[in-house]
């Protein structure tokens, strides 16, 4: 045998499957909501749909009956809506992290699942945003939350971390859907333009608003774009540090504490991912189309990001231990006892499980090609980010100076019947999305293409090579 | 008297073309040819298009730039005004202008306007919800959303010219040119 030194490999990932065109990626993904959809669609929508009508049930009972359904008392006051709140508006936070930062950071494979991803954030954020206006006790004059002149001549408290709240995430809602609208305006033209049917014609004409894809249009298309992601980034970062002021400006013990606001962003990205995952995973199968645009590299990726905020947020869990120790306060120090030894060490240990070692087999590159395990993965972190909220909220605020003030909570069935209706009514979101608008930006993949595979990138004519007409996907390849 | 138009106006030549770097070539070429009033067409944005047709504005960049100038100031003001001067507001003793817990809402004002700047900018600019366009007229058209590149001369353009604007095109070997019909 002859041994000959090779030069190290740089191993390109493929970003595409299969051999592609311009016309054959449009083809792909404009196709899916113009086709008959699987069954599987149907039982999951009706799902949702059974979800979303139990969420409605539940916040008709609630405004007849008031916030004492619920099992929030006095020392804990926040109960289920907060940790809910918290928890949807950081399963949020991966679709901007997405569509925004990985775009500043030229990141080439965020352009097959930033639409998904967008649109996932839309829905999470529509949850979150249920439950502090419920848990206002009288939704019905949450307007006295913004500035509107009313006959109290009362203005809203602008010191207060809370109002901030408000104003963080109906801005961040509100930039979300116009990104993601922007986004979609080109594609919902090329929609137009292969409709099949006359009423798909007028619908997608009018919602493209007449887009012709003329060069200037996108030109100030794309400025808009690179500007709104330029503002996204540094909104995303300010909506969860801002929720996370809501408790670190207090002085709870376990809440007023510095690391709160890198903590939560890095928590919200974590638990972004893995609901990315855990809706990718089985779209992926449902629409095998997608196969082609979101890679085992892209998943590989998404578990990589994963792993790494993994560990961000575990570091956080270490720093709240050494700050209660530190503190020298011993009200600090009874809370890190209080969380391994209280009665609610099950939740605080779940967690540790869930978000610190679990994430772990991520480190191996079978796992993270292994679609059943990443699915099985991303739902336990998921259910660890929630207890990670749940340890937060309720374990702070049960015990904190006064032992004749030390309570517990328990969440009732109205508590569980408003969250479980929050997850049907996203379920039925995410599967109304994939039934009517294009899943994947179309226009985006087909200038990463163009980019990857057709030079002119600026960078002195390096041609990548045309991706072999059946690349195979890396270790153990594609489900 | 009577004079019956039966041609309808031209609102320009068309060419179809097959690759973005065909239709790079070809917007220079029509630049340097002396055409003002020309378009591209292409089913996703092409990096050095715009420059290759000569094209340079920074419209959007300046709106946003404004709106979120504005934003910024009208959150802090709206701050000020209603907590220190409308209804002084006593929080804990607090100095009056604590401006540090002003900030966070005067960010996300200056973000709300500074996108709402981007979008609508775009969208004013470009002439947004014109829903009929003599572009649309030309049955090939419809590619330019999927996989065709097309250049479009404006019979606005102080230099054209039916004819020769046709054997100009027909220079830049197009897979079809049409008439784009008013």
């Amino acid at each position: 045998m002859q041994q000959t030194i090779k030069a190290p490999e740089i191993k390109e990932f493929p970003l595409f499957e299969g051999q592609q065109t311009y016309e054959r990626i449009t083809d792909q993904i404009t196709s899916i909501p113009m086709e008959r959809h699987p069954m599987a669609w149907t039982i999951m929508f009706g799902l949702g749909l059974i979800g979303a009508f139990a969420l409605l049930m539940a916040l008709v009972y609630l405004v007849a009956v008031g916030t004492g359904i619920w099992g929030i008392n006095q020392p804990v006051a926040w109960g289920f809506a907060i940790i809910n709140f918290v928890w949807w508006i950081g399963i949020g936070h991966a679709g901007t992290l997405i569509s925004a930062i990985l775009l500043l950071l030229r990141q080439a494979w965020r352009m097959s699942i930033n639409r998904f991803a967008e649109a996932m954030t839309i829905f999470a954020v529509m949850c979150a945003g249920i439950f502090p206006l419920f848990h206002t006790g009288r939704p019905w004059v949450a307007y006295w939350l913004f500035p509107i002149p009313n006959w109290l001549a009362m203005w809203p408290q602008f010191r207060s971390p809370l109002e901030w709240d408000v104003w963080a995430v109906s801005t961040y809602f509100t930039v979300s859907v116009l990104f993601w609208y922007m986004g979609l305006i080109p594609d919902l033209a090329k929609m137009r333009d292969r409709a099949k049917t006359q009423l798909a014609r007028v619908l997608n004409g009018i919602f493209s608003l007449g887009w012709r894809n003329s060069a200037i249009h996108w030109m100030r298309w794309e400025q808009a774009y690179l500007l709104l992601a330029g503002l996204s980034t540094p909104l995303v970062l300010s909506v969860h540090s801002i929720v996370s002021l809501d408790f670190a400006i207090s002085i709870v013990p376990g809440w007023h504490v510095t690391i709160f606001p890198p903590y939560f962003v890095a928590g919200a990205i974590f638990s972004g991912f893995a609901m990315v995952l855990t809706l990718v995973i089985p779209f992926r199968i449902l629409y095998p189309k997608l196969k082609d645009y979101i890679t085992m590299n892209h998943i590989d990726m998404m578990a990589k990001v994963m792993l790494a905020t993994g560990w961000i947020v575990f570091y956080g869990y270490l720093c709240e231990m050494f700050f209660g120790w530190y503190s020298g306060n011993q009200f600090e120090q009874f809370l890190v006892v209080n969380r391994f030894f209280g009665p609610y060490w099950l939740a605080y240990w779940a967690l540790i499980f869930c978000n610190g070692i679990v994430p772990q087999l991520l480190w191996s590159p079978k796992i993270r090609h292994n679609l059943l395990v990443l699915f099985i993965i991303s739902i336990i972190v998921n259910i660890g980010m929630w207890f990670e909220r749940f340890v937060i909220v309720v374990m702070s605020l049960h015990r904190d100076f006064l032992p004749s003030a030390w309570g517990m909570y328990a969440p009732t069935g109205s508590d569980w019947w408003l969250y479980l209706g929050t997850i049907g009514f996203f379920i039925m979101m995410m599967f109304v999305f994939a039934r009517f608008i294009p899943m994947l930006a179309v226009a985006e993949l087909k200038e990463l293409w163009y980019k990857l595979y057709h030079g002119h990138n600026g960078h002195g004519g390096t041609h990548a090579p045309e991706p072999k007409p059946t690349a195979p996907a890396p270790q153990g390849g594609g489900q | 008297m009577a004079h019956v138009e039966t041609t309808p106006k031209l609102y320009g030549l068309m060419a179809e073309f097959e690759t973005p770097d065909q239709l790079l070539e070809a917007a220079r070429r029509t630049r340097d040819a002396g055409y003002k009033k020309f378009d591209c067409y292409t089913p996703f944005p092409i990096h050095g298009l715009t420059a290759a047709m000569g094209v340079k504005e920074a419209k959007v960049p300046w709106t946003v730039f404004t709106m979120g100038l504005l934003g910024a100031i009208g959150a802090f003001s709206l701050q000020v005004w209603t907590n220190l001067v409308d209804y002084p507001l006593n929080v804990a003793g607090r100095d009056l202008l604590s401006w540090p817990y002003f900030i966070p809402i005067t960010f996300e004002g200056m973000v709300l306007a500074a996108a709402f700047g981007a979008f609508f900018g775009t969208h004013i600019y470009n002439r947004m919800l014109t829903y009929y366009h003599p572009v649309f007229n030309v049955p090939q058209f419809a590619r330019a959303s999927s996989d065709r590149f097309f250049v479009c001369i404006e019979s606005k353009d102080p230099k054209f010219n039916r004819d020769e604007a046709y054997r100009f095109l027909q220079s830049l070997n197009p897979i079809s040119i049409s008439e784009v019909p008013e």
